[in-house]
């Protein structure tokens, strides 16, 4: 960000802007820049906050007004708190397809049992999952009139059951010297993830980053099934996909979560 | 949230790397203007948004190129490919404005706090390293800056 602006003003364009991570402000020296005390992929600090996020907007761009620079501003106040339902925290987000029959194990929807058997319950419990989340999804976009769903160019049912053909270890095997296979399990990831986290926000409980991180990862098969893609990725010998289990599928954050679980 | 002390061990690490990492310039560019209610403003973000059915972005050859996001764009029709998982995605999928203000830029407008919204805003994925790696396409949407008349770019993060 900040050498984009460098450049942009080199050409006679005046620039200003937010800072998420100051250190790299301090070191680069853009023109104008706003600290803001906001978590990483929040730049105006909160969502739905039209007043808190013309604050943050208006401090940034009234540095264009600075007489001379640089300028490293900070903005103090906090980013408003997470919106919270009064309704019960404790629920399950997952509705199973079926009940269990007698002798049959509980689902893999701990972190605890591998998902990563391809012919298992995982991926039965995966794809009832996705379509029992339908509802909440849509629930998302009426309340929001979007969806973020979309870069894969997949419906989603069909993304998740690409997930889903490649997590028995010979069917993965079969795709992973195809080109462009990391990229297209890369957007399909990054789809599922939005869907699963766009329908359980939409749930009633708790809404928070944090609460929605931890149920994804933790509670669902769906993570279940991303953290067993991810030992698929990072045991292939294929650079691409080791690239995407080891960086772009798995944020460090759910690892230090699923840690503390162990 | 976003002090280093906040984040996991390993994204602060990480960050502290780039930091030592980054380029350092030897001076710092500088051009004046006037009032902020005269000014014409664009939003540039480096949150590989996009339209809908534009190119998603990847760590190709292309990993530096722009996409253009008309100021007309509804919201629904802007989607998020940045390559990196370690940021918070589940503001941006509940409003737009957290990481693109396109209504509080409007509201701006409307209000006379600025002059006008650019009709044309810009999307670079901030994940290419070093970040002199967006030089040449940073010059060149400079040109598209001045021919659209704007004269103050507001730069968000993600």
């Amino acid at each position: 960000m900040s050498a984009v602006g460098h450049y942009l003003e080199e050409e006679g364009i005046a620039t200003t802007g937010i800072s998420l991570v100051r250190e790299h402000s301090e070191a680069m020296r853009p023109p104008r820049a706003l600290w803001v005390p906001f978590m990483l992929g929040r730049p105006l600090g909160a969502p739905n906050a039209p007043q808190f996020q013309r604050r943050v907007l208006l401090a940034a761009l009234r540095l264009l007004e600075a007489p001379a620079g640089p300028v490293l501003q900070d903005f103090t106040e906090e980013a408003p708190p997470f919106a919270q339902s009064e309704a019960n925290l404790l629920a399950c987000p997952v509705s199973f397809d079926r009940p269990l029959q007698a002798g049959e194990s509980a689902p893999a929807l701990t972190l605890s049992t591998s998902p990563t058997a391809g012919n298992g319950w995982s991926v039965r419990a995966f794809l009832a999952e996705v379509a029992q989340l339908r509802t909440w999804h849509d629930e998302h976009r009426r309340r929001h009139g979007r969806t973020t769903v979309g870069i894969s160019g997949l419906e989603i049912g069909d993304a998740s059951a690409l997930l889903a053909s490649v997590l028995d270890p010979d069917a993965f095997a079969a795709r992973a010297a195809q080109p462009g296979f990391a990229l297209q399990l890369k957007r399909v990831c990054d789809d599922l993830r939005a869907f699963y986290e766009e329908a359980l926000a939409a749930q009633p409980g708790d809404a928070s980053p944090a609460s929605l991180r931890r149920r994804f990862w933790s509670q669902t098969a769906g993570g279940a099934a991303f953290l067993g893609m991810q030992k698929l990725c990072l045991g292939s010998g294929d650079p691409a996909l080791e690239h995407f289990g080891k960086l772009t599928l798995v944020p460090h954050i759910a690892l230090q979560d699923i840690a503390g679980l162990d | 949230m976003a002090r280093l002390s906040d984040l996991t061990e390993r994204d602060r690490a990480h960050l502290l790397r780039l930091r030592e990492q980054a380029p350092r310039f030897e001076q710092t560019p500088w051009v004046s203007g006037g009032l902020l209610s005269q000014r014409r403003i664009a939003i540039v973000t480096t949150a590989a948004l996009h339209q809908r059915n534009d190119s998603a972005f990847d760590s190709g050859a292309g990993a530096t190129d722009y996409r253009v996001l008309p100021d007309a764009t509804p919201a629904a029709e802007l989607v998020m490919s940045h390559l990196s998982v370690n940021f918070d995605r589940t503001g941006f999928q509940q409003d737009l404005n957290v990481v693109f203000p396109i209504d509080r830029l409007h509201e701006l407008a409307a209000d006379a706090v600025i002059g006008s919204t650019a009709a044309f805003h810009y999307s670079f994925m901030g994940a290419p390293w070093p970040p002199t790696r967006f030089e040449a396409r940073a010059r060149e949407l400079a040109a598209l800056l001045h021919a659209d008349g704007v004269d103050g770019v507001m730069l968000t993060p993600v």
